[in-house]
């Protein structure tokens, strides 16, 4: 299956892309996302305590398990206002 | 065309349009409110010893929409008689751009500037929306908070500030 990935902030810049296609193996969590982008950018790993994370547009933890054409979102520590 | 109460865009903030949706969210109870607190948060031209060129903001814009719709909802719960508008731009900001417009109309004053202190406060905490500052020398992503909804903590936090 196939997830969108959407990247915000530093970590938009790291990866060179806001917005990633990427195949996952059925039952894949958002946090098998996130370790196989740290693997191919690893300046990622020092988000991995502060980061949050979104499905479709609505806050998720990392154990949520995503489906095929979801859009997977890592949010970088917030600074608005 | 009608102004809504959340939005999130490049356009430079207008209170007044924002002060009269909040107005209209108040409906035939419009004449009962006797308070409208407004804030602006500015591009400030100093930070941490720096000296600030500018900003450029970004916003994972849905989620973002939502998280306005859910602090609106905070503070239906904690105060019922207020009401929220509130807008925030993004894209290239100069020194001295209102970034954030919040309006909070109630029956009493001490509601409206509570709920309006809240409001930022939460802001801070769950909106994913970054702010990248240029300032004299380079540029850097600012990261605040690790945003959760769901951290009580936080939400007490923001209302001792708001009701301090």
């Amino acid at each position: 299956m196939r997830v969108t990935v959407r990247l915000f902030a530093r970590l938009r810049d790291i990866a060179g892309a806001a917005e990633l296609s990427r195949d996952l193996a059925a039952g894949a969590t958002i946090g098998d996302v996130w370790r196989q982008l740290t693997a191919e950018f690893p300046d990622f790993a020092g988000y991995e305590r502060s980061i949050s994370t979104a499905v479709n547009a609505d806050y998720a933890r990392m154990d949520r398990v995503v489906a095929d054409g979801d859009e997977v979102a890592f949010l970088p520590p917030v600074s608005g206002g | 065309m009608t102004t809504p109460l959340f939005a999130i865009g490049p356009a430079p903030l207008e209170v007044d349009r924002l002060a009269r949706a909040a107005a209209g969210a108040a409906g035939p109870e419009h004449g009962a409110d006797g308070a409208v607190v407004t804030f602006l948060g500015l591009v400030r031209n100093h930070n941490v010893g720096r000296r600030v060129r500018y900003l450029e903001y970004e916003a994972y814009e849905p989620l973002a929409l939502k998280a306005f719709g859910r602090i609106a909802a905070e503070i239906q719960e904690r105060w019922p008689s207020a009401r929220l508008a509130l807008h925030h731009r993004i894209g290239r900001l100069e020194i001295g751009e209102a970034s954030i417009a919040i309006v909070v109309r109630s029956p009493h004053r001490g509601d409206a500037y509570a709920a309006c202190r809240y409001a930022i406060e939460r802001v801070k905490q769950i909106a994913p929306i970054w702010k990248r500052e240029f300032f004299e020398g380079g540029d850097v992503w600012i990261e605040g908070a690790t945003a959760n909804p769901d951290d009580e903590r936080a939400r007490a936090e923001a209302e001792r500030v708001a009701c301090a």
